[in-house]
C-alpha cells in the first residue's frame, strides 16, 4: 500500500507552514468555499463523510458538531493538542510541518457551529510549536482569513493558543475546559455535556476536537464526503496518522487509509524489528489501550476501528509500541502504571488510590519478593477501577494490569519466589516476522 | 520591579485572550518562572493580585501541573522521558549515564546550580528517543556523545551571559 497524503499532504515542499506557501498550494481555498456555504451543509458534508474523532474514541464529528444549540448566542471550537498518550506524536507533526492546514479546518469547524472564537490547547511542552502557530494565525489574520469579517464575510472568530504545563489529563475533554477557565485540570461531572449549555467552556455550548481530526476537514470540503469515504472502510473512512515506536526500524509517523495491517505497517513501512527478533507484543493505542499477543493472526488484523475492536484491543490513537520477544511484560506494566500514578488528577478514589497500590504491588513482582496471590491482587485492584470514575483515566490505568496479566501470565510467574514459572518467551503462536509485502 | 512593571504588554496580550480573566492564571505563572527562575511565594501573589484570584487559588494551579517548579532549579533544566516507547530505545540507561555524567541524583542539581536532571512522563517525541526537554525545548535522537557537547555548549552559553 502507497502512503496516501490528506493530513500529511505537502510535507515535501519547502516553507509549507508560511501563509503564501500554504495559500499558493491551494491553502484556505476550503475556508472560502465553506464561509459562502449555510452552516447546515457543512455540517451535513462532515456527517456524510462519517469523519470519526482522532483522539480515540472515534465519534463520529459531524454529529458532535450537529449537538450544538444554534439558538445559544455564544458557543466555542476548542482545539485538544494535549497529545500526552505514551506513544503519540501525531499532532506534534501536523502542527510543525502544516500549522496552517489545521486552523483552517479549525475555523471552518468553528463557522459551522458559529463560535465566537477559537482555542488551541496544546501541552505545556509544546512551546515551540505554540509559537509556531501564533505566528501562523497572526499571518492568517493579518491576511484577513481569521479574525473580523474573515474571508470577506459577515462572520468574524478569533484563533488562540493556550498552553497547559504537564497534564495527562488535561487531553480529557472536561478537564481541558476547566484548565482553559483557570481552575485544576479535573474532569467535571457529566452532564451537562460540553455541548450543552452550562457544560461547554465558560458555561457555553462547546465542541472539543482533536488536532488531527480537524486537519482533514479542509479536503473533506475541498474534494466532497464520497472521495473521502473512497479511503478506508466503510465504518473507519479516510486516512489516518500511525505513530509507530519502539523496537522498530523505523520509527515515525505513517499515514494511511484505515485497512492497512499491522504486518505491513510494522514490517515493511516501519522497517521490520532490529536484529529480526519476533514480535512479542504490541500496544495498539498507546498505555492506555489493552496489549496485543501477537500472533500471525494478529499481525494481519485490520487497522479498523471495527477489526480492531474484535480482536479485543482498540484503535483508539492507533499510537503503536511494538516490543520484541526479549521485553518482559511484568517490566511493561511496571512501566505503563508509574505513567498513570503519575498522571491520575486525585479526583476519583479509585484510580488515585488503585494506580498507587497497584505500582507498589508490581513493583514488589518486578523485585522477585511477591507471593502468586499478588498477581490476583494486582488483577482485582484493576478490575475494580473500571467503570467507576468520572472519566476514562480509570479505565485507561486498569488496562495495562489486566491486559498484560492475561496475555503474558507466564511473564508474571517468573518473578513469583518457588513458583514453577514456564518460560516467558515460549508461546505457542509466536509469530515469525512474515516477508515484507503485499 | 514586579511582573506587570516589566512583562506589561505579555501580560496584557494574554489576559485579552479570554472572557474572564482567571484563565490567563497558567500564561502568567510561566511569566513568574520566567522572571524568577521559578514560581516564588511573593510571584504567586502578583498574579493573584493582577487576576483578582486568592494566592491559595493560584497557588493550587501550580502545584497541580508538573511543568511549574514551586522550588529553585538549576540554570538548565533537563527533563528526560523514560517512559515506555523511549525506554524501549535506551532512555532508561541515557537517563542514568546522564545522572552519572553531573554527579547528581534523581531531581539533584549540579553543585555549580547549572543542571537539575529529572525523569518526566512521554513528551510526544516517542521516535527520536533518547530525547530530552531542556528549559522547554526538545532534544531528540541523543546519545553521551552528543550530550557531552550540549553541556559544554550550554556551559560556555552560561559562562558567555554571566559575565
Amino acid at each position: 500500500m502507497q502512503q496516501t497524503y490528506v493530513l500529511l499532504r505537502g510535507r515535501e515542499i519547502p516553507d509549507l507552514h508560511k501563509l503564501d506557501v500554504y495559500v499558493k498550494n491551494g491553502g484556505y481555498d476550503a475556508l472560502k468555499k465553506a464561509v459562502a456555504m449555510p452552516t447546515a451543509d457543512i455540517i451535513n458534508v462532515v456527517k456524510a463523510s462519517n469523519l470519526r474523532g482522532r483522539g480515540g474514541a472515534g465519534f463520529p464529528t459531524g454529529m458532535k458538531w450537529s449537538f450544538i444549540p444554534q439558538n445559544e448566542p455564544v458557543k466555542y471550537m476548542v482545539v485538544n493538542c494535549d497529545e500526552s498518550e505514551t506513544g503519540t506524536f501525531k499532532d506534534r507533526e501536523i502542527i510543525e510541518t502544516n500549522p496552517h492546514q489545521l486552523i483552517e479546518g479549525a475555523v471552518i469547524g468553528a463557522y459551522a457551529i458559529q463560535a465566537k472564537a477559537v482555542y488551541i490547547y496544546l501541552r505545556g511542552e509544546f512551546w515551540d510549536q505554540a509559537a509556531m502557530l501564533d505566528q501562523a494565525i497572526a499571518d492568517a489574520r493579518k491576511a484577513g482569513l481569521v479574525g473580523p469579517n474573515l474571508c470577506g464575510s459577515n462572520y468574524s472568530c478569533e484563533v488562540y493558543t493556550h498552553l497547559g504545563a504537564g497534564a495527562y489529563i488535561c487531553g480529557e475533554e472536561t478537564a481541558l475546559l476547566n484548565s482553559l477557565e483557570g481552575k485544576l485540570g479535573q474532569p467535571r461531572v457529566r452532564p451537562p455535556f460540553p455541548a450543552n449549555k452550562g457544560g461547554g467552556l465558560y458555561g457555553e455550548p462547546t465542541v472539543v476536537n482533536n488536532v488531527e481530526t480537524l486537519t482533514n476537514v479542509p479536503w473533506i470540503i475541498n474534494n466532497g464526503a464520497d472521495e473521502y469515504k473512497k479511503m478506508g472502510s466503510e465504518q473507519s473512512p479516510g486516512t489516518k496518522i500511525f505513530c509507530v515506536s519502539g523496537h522498530v526500524n523505523k520509527p515515525g509517523n505513517y499515514e494511511f487509509p484505515f485497512g492497512i495491517t499491522l504486518r505491513e505497517l510494522i514490517m515493511e513501512h516501519a522497517g521490520g524489528i532490529p536484529g529480526g527478533k519476533a514480535i512479542k507484543g504490541i500496544l495498539p493505542s498507546g498505555g492506555s489501550g489493552p496489549i496485543m499477543r501477537v500472533t500471525d493472526e494478529i499481525l494481519d488484523t485490520k487497522l479498523t476501528y471495527e477489526d480492531m475492536a474484535k480482536t479485543g484491543s482498540i484503535l483508539g490513537s492507533a499510537s503503536i509500541i511494538v516490543m520484541d520477544e526479549t521485553v518482559d511484560m511484568t517490566w511493561v506494566a511496571s512501566k505503563v502504571i508509574k505513567f498513570f500514578k503519575h498522571e491520575s488528577c486525585g479526583k476519583c478514589t479509585p484510580c488515585r488510590e488503585g494506580t498507587y497500590w497497584l505500582d507498589k504491588v508490581v513493583d514488589r513482582i518486578m523485585a522477585n519478593e511477591a507471593q502468586m496471590k499478588d498477581i490476583d491482587l494486582i488483577s482485582n485492584v484493576a478490575k475494580n477501577m473500571q467503570g467507576v470514575t468520572l472519566c476514562a483515566l480509570g479505565d485507561f490505568a486498569a488496562n495495562p494490569i489486566i491486559h498484560t496479566v492475561k496475555n503474558f501470565p507466564e511473564d508474571f510467574k517468573q518473578h513469583v519466589k518457588g513458583a514453577a514459572a514456564a518460560p516467558a518467551k515460549a508461546a505457542p503462536k509466536q509469530a515469525a516476522p512474515a516477508p515484507a509485502g503485499d | 520591579m514586579g511582573i506587570l512593571e516589566k512583562y506589561g504588554d505579555r501580560i496584557q496580550h494574554h489576559v485579552s485572550k479570554y472572557p474572564d480573566k482567571r484563565s490567563a492564571v497558567m500564561p502568567l505563572l510561566y511569566v513568574v518562572q520566567d522572571e524568577y527562575g521559578w514560581v516564588t511565594p511573593d510571584g504567586i501573589d502578583e498574579v493573584a493580585a493582577i487576576l483578582d484570584m486568592d494566592p491559595t487559588q493560584v497557588k493550587s494551579i501550580a502545584g497541580f501541573y508538573t511543568m511549574y517548579s514551586e522550588q529553585p532549579k538549576g540554570k538548565y533544566w533537563l527533563q528526560v522521558c523514560t517512559d515506555l516507547a523511549c525506554a524501549l530505545r535506551g532512555a532508561d540507561k541515557f537517563h542514568e549515564d546522564l545522572k552519572a555524567e553531573l554527579g547528581v541524583e534523581e531531581g539533584g542539581t549540579t553543585e555549580d546550580g547549572m543542571f537539575t536532571v529529572e525523569h518526566v512522563m512521554c513528551l510526544a517525541a516517542c521516535d527520536k528517543a533518547p530525547m530530552l526537554q531542556c528549559n522547554f525545548h526538545f532534544y531528540e535522537k541523543l546519545d553521551m556523545d552528543k550530550m557531552k557537547a550540549l553541556l559544554a555548549e550550554w556551559r560556555a552559553e552560561a559562562a558567555k551571559t554571566s559575565t
